[in-house]
């Protein structure tokens, strides 16, 4: 328990497999975090996310392969031998302690000397040094939330685990915590691993992220190209929503390819394709489309598709989002458009006829194919979801 | 899911596996109290079970017998002693239902009616187990002394011509009855009450939307939700009643003609020092609980109690 | 019908219940104070001899302190080896955890007149002598059942997470379980206690097989009860009922103070 490294150390994981008994939690697992990053596993529950963490804490141990923290392989030691500390998802605050005895816990169990000092300056950190001679019963959520983290974070570990910290507050704190949390890991400079189900909090905290699913990593990077340029069918509507077209590479012309959906061409760059020939599935995000109630001219690096139907409209605030159905092509799927509220009121109503068109350069090509027809695009709209991008750029 | 040890046993030696060292702390957990039930819970009963099996020493010794496959001893237990094998399951059978039906408005009251007021609640609770910290066999005598001929309550219903002069209470099965509902009224209530309880509310209200009464709600929605408390209630009182022999003993309140299945084999037991029998008649006893208790359970689908 | 009505109707018929079950003990107290002179059965007047001179009666004194010894003994070894079952029920799996249940659960569903009759045999088939130490031994038995239960719904009631923050917070095994499990557990291991000492303090249908000619409280009032108990048994009896429900209201206000503590911190 020698090095503890002000800047945070490495984090290398390699060929990890955990098994329970009947099922696989992690395969193959493969993942390297530099120090000093603030790294995020994104994934729904089950995904293997938690068990990942698990193990690099010590409270699981892998069924194969091997854990190396700053470059040391820690495979073998117990959490109490690792230079990493936890912010549990429900907390864990000792109930029989107070705030501060909570805070000291670990110091005195390094036998650190100026414990009591120490603590009290994780707590400034946190803003609570106020109620430091509270138990942890008497806080709120939030500043049970900060204690834990104060706790964890009093140690300098090398690496912080976070397990889904914010998941027991509530939507405006969470907000706020999560830019707090950010601040404060720019501040003390560690490496934070933090996992979460919450694609949001994902994407506004972490500078890299890795979507998980089934026990695997499906892609990793940073989170604007994870959104701009989602690799599989998982992490295109895991992340935020996708429409989605499955059709077939009709010709590849210089830096575009061409796929053909129910008749209609769709140009796709190249560069942004991960399969390049046969039956391919291509997507684009709702909020790139734009609706036109005139057919246009047919330009070049614009894609087009209509006549289509609005069957829907819903205002949500900063956006609208609109339904469109294709009656006249029913190879196509429905689709979703997401259109920034510029003026007062929808700019279409249910029923009228509308042409969909986007920039040749927002579309991409995954590497596994959808179901042909099936839209995936309406199916997992969620209160964090709402994208805001505007439409054309 | 087992995360590892937090016994302060002995640090493990490396080279040691994870579940190497958790079955070794389950062990060291584990064994100390099981070791103990088998030496005193386990072998009595099968110590029991041999005893009622024994026969007379051939040197005729009052308390001396040897092994023996001797089933003659359950026949004189059953033969000789059905009378007050069926005595015993009915004293105790009208005391659980006395119990029962005595207990849940107190129960329901404490757990229900109280909820607005945590301490009134909480001293009603008091009231309710205060029996329990009094000596069982001076709270049972009390009773004896109260309803004796010259106590209180027959002289009063006597001076009213309620009761005949030359009447008694105490040694009749009214008495034991009595006595055993009184001092098992405690081990209904409790469970019916922490059943009451934790009942929801918002599913009366529920109910009363969906145009129930008062009557059907109680019947279709209360009643049902407190079962599991009254199960564990009624067996926790069935159980002990009829093995009971304080309450039906000539120096509390039973009589000679009271006489419970606890009655006798204590008298073969510690006076008589007929073993056998008293251990056949103590297995016939408790196969005779069990069967209806298992039958009982699983009517009521509350196995999950267990 | 209103449901004021109704409530009042409740009301009304548990204060009779529970003025009925109070009746005994009242009795039981009063006549502690009865200046009686052999035997205890008809009020001759106040008087506060039998408390000044409680142990005036050698033998109930004699009794008092063979149960207060039984009850102390028994409690420490049930709370030691029924807190490490409860433990390892809740943290780990294994096989034969079934069967365990079921062998904590017989105990407390067995008749006790069955218990004592086993033990009773099991003394006699191997000649041993009946003394306080086997009844104690008994006590033990069937003290660890409710000890498992109660500290199992303590045991259960905690944040697994909190021992692995303990451990993950530099925490060696010993250390977290000290410092972190064994605090947690106090309260339901002490609940325990109480239950278990209560329950020995009072036994008398096992006692009384295996006792031999030993004497507890319970056996001793048993054996006087045909010919009329001293008075001293009803101080014994009355003192131990004032310290419980002492006791209970102690730990009732206790909770009910750290109640109104937590609201007005939130």
């Amino acid at each position: 328990m020698s090095a503890f490294d002000d800047a945070g150390a490495d984090l290398e994981l390699r060929q990890i497999t955990k098994t329970f008994p009947g099922f696989t939690a992690i395969e193959q697992l493969d993942l390297t975090i530099p120090a000093g990053s603030f790294f995020a596993l994104l994934g729904p529950s089950g995904c293997g996310k938690t068990t990942t963490l698990r193990l690099v804490a010590g409270l699981e141990e892998p069924t194969t392969g091997r854990v190396l923290i700053g470059g040391r392989d820690v495979t073998a030691t117990k959490p109490h031998e690792r230079p990493v500390n936890t912010v549990f998802q429900s907390y864990a605050l000792f109930p029989h302690m107070t705030v501060q005895g909570n805070v000291e816990f670990g110091l005195r169990r390094r036998g650190v000397k100026d414990a009591g000092a120490r603590a009290l300056e994780a707590l400034k950190l946190v803003q609570l040094d106020h109620l430091a001679a509270r138990r942890p019963s008497q806080l709120s959520g939030g500043q049970q939330q900060r204690v834990a983290l104060a706790r964890a974070i009093v140690n300098r570990p090398a690496l912080l685990l976070l397990d889904e910290p914010l998941g027991a507050l509530d939507l405006k704190l969470r907000r706020e915590m999560q830019l707090e949390l950010k601040a404060i890991q720019a501040e003390v400079g560690l490496t934070f691993l933090h996992v979460t189900h919450d694609q949001e909090e994902a994407m506004t905290m972490a500078d890299t992220v890795a979507v998980m699913n089934r026990g695997r990593i499906e892609q990793m990077g940073s989170p604007q190209e994870l959104y701009e340029l989602p690799r599989t069918l998982f992490v295109a509507n895991f992340l935020g929503q996708s429409n989605l077209l499955t059709g077939d590479v009709v010709a590849t012309s210089g830096a575009n390819t061409v796929v053909e959906v129910g008749g209609v061409r769709l140009s796709i760059p190249t560069a942004r394709m991960q399969r390049t020939s046969g039956a391919v599935t291509v997507g684009v995000r709702p909020e790139k489309l734009l609706l036109l109630t005139e057919e246009p001219k047919a330009k070049r690096g614009v894609n087009l598709l209509g006549p289509a139907r609005v069957t829907d409209v819903s205002f949500t605030g900063v956006s609208t989002q609109y339904q469109v159905e294709f009656p006249e092509n029913s190879a196509l799927p429905g689709m979703s458009v997401f259109a920034q509220n510029l003026v007062f009121g929808a700019v279409v109503n249910p029923g009228a006829e509308v042409w969909l068109s986007w920039s040749v350069d927002h579309g991409f090509g995954l590497a596994d194919a959808a179901e042909p027809g099936s839209s995936f695009a309406a199916a997992e709209a969620d209160d964090t979801s709402v994208a805001v991008a505007a439409g054309e750029s | 899911m087992a995360f590892g040890a937090f016994a302060g046993g002995p640090a493990a030696d490396p080279g040691i596996g994870a579940a190497q060292r958790k079955s070794r702390v389950v062990l060291l957990l584990l064994l100390p109290g099981v070791i103990y039930l088998a030496l005193t819970y386990v072998a009595p009963l099968i110590s029991l079970v041999l005893t009622s099996l024994q026969s007379p020493s051939p040197t005729f010794d009052i308390g001396s017998y040897v092994y023996a496959f001797n089933i003659g001893n359950y026949a004189t237990a059953i033969s000789e002693y059905a009378p007050v094998l069926g005595r015993s399951f009915l004293f105790a059978l009208t005391a659980t239902v006395l119990t029962l039906v005595i207990g849940y408005p107190l129960a329901y009251f404490i757990g229900v009616t109280l909820r607005r007021f945590p301490l009134l609640q909480s001293l009603a609770l008091v009231l309710v187990i205060a029996p329990f910290f009094i000596s069982f066999l001076l709270r049972t005598l009390a009773w004896k002394q109260i309803f004796s001929d010259e106590g209180p309550v027959v002289s009063f219903l006597q001076a009213l011509a309620i009761l005949p002069h030359d009447a008694h209470v105490t040694g009749t099965p009214f008495m034991v009855i009595f006595g055993l509902t009184y001092n098992f009224l405690p081990f209904t209530v409790l469970p019916m009450y922490t059943s009451l309880e934790r009942l929801d509310l918002r599913y009366l209200e529920a109910a009363g939307d969906l145009y129930a009464s008062r009557w059907s709600s109680f019947w279709r929605v209360t009643f049902p939700l407190s079962l599991p408390g009254v199960v564990s209630g009624t067996l926790l009182t069935f159980i002990p009643a009829t093995g009971d022999y304080i309450n039906a003993s000539p120096s509390f309140l039973g009589g000679l003609d009271t006489a419970m299945v606890g009655n006798v084999i204590e008298q073969n037991f510690l006076v008589l020092q007929n073993y056998p029998v008293a251990a056949a008649m103590s297995i016939v006893l408790m196969v005779a609980i069990l069967i209806p208790v298992a039958v009982y359970v699983s009517l009521t689908k509350t196995e999950e109690l267990l | 019908m209103t449901g004021r009505f109704r409530g009042w109707g409740v009301t009304i018929y548990s204060i009779v219940v529970f003025a009925i079950l109070l009746v005994p003990i009242g009795y039981t107290v009063l006549f502690s104070f009865n200046d009686a002179k052999r035997t205890n059965i008809i009020w001759r007047g106040f008087t506060l001899d039998n408390w000044t001179g409680i142990c005036d009666d050698a033998r109930v004194c004699g009794a008092f302190g063979a149960s207060i010894l039984v009850g102390v003994v028994a409690t420490v070894f049930a709370c030691a080896l029924g807190t490490a079952i409860a433990i390892a029920l809740v943290r780990f799996r294994f096989r034969f955890r079934n069967a365990l249940t079921i062998l904590l659960f017989l105990p407390m569903a067995t008749p006790e007149i069955v218990l004592g009759a086993g033990l009773s045999s099991q003394l006699v088939n191997l000649g041993i002598e009946k003394n306080l130490v086997t009844v104690i031994a008994a006590h033990v038995m069937f003290c660890i059942s409710f000890v498992v239960v109660t500290v199992r719904a303590r045991a259960a009631s905690l944040d697994p997470s909190l021992e692995e923050a303990g451990r993950d917070l530099y925490g060696s095994p010993a250390q977290v379980f000290w410092r972190v499990t064994f605090p947690l557990l106090l309260p339901g291991i002490v609940a325990a206690a109480l239950l278990s000492f209560a329950l020995s303090f009072d036994d008398f249908i096992i006692t009384n097989f295996v006792s031999g000619s030993a004497e507890t409280l319970p056996k001793y009032i048993y054996i006087a009860a045909a010919r009329g108990i001293p008075p001293q048994a009803n101080v014994f009896a009355s003192l131990i009922f004032f310290l419980a429900i002492a006791a209970v209201i102690a730990v009732e206000l206790a909770g009910a103070a750290r109640r109104k503590r937590l609201l007005r911190a939130g």
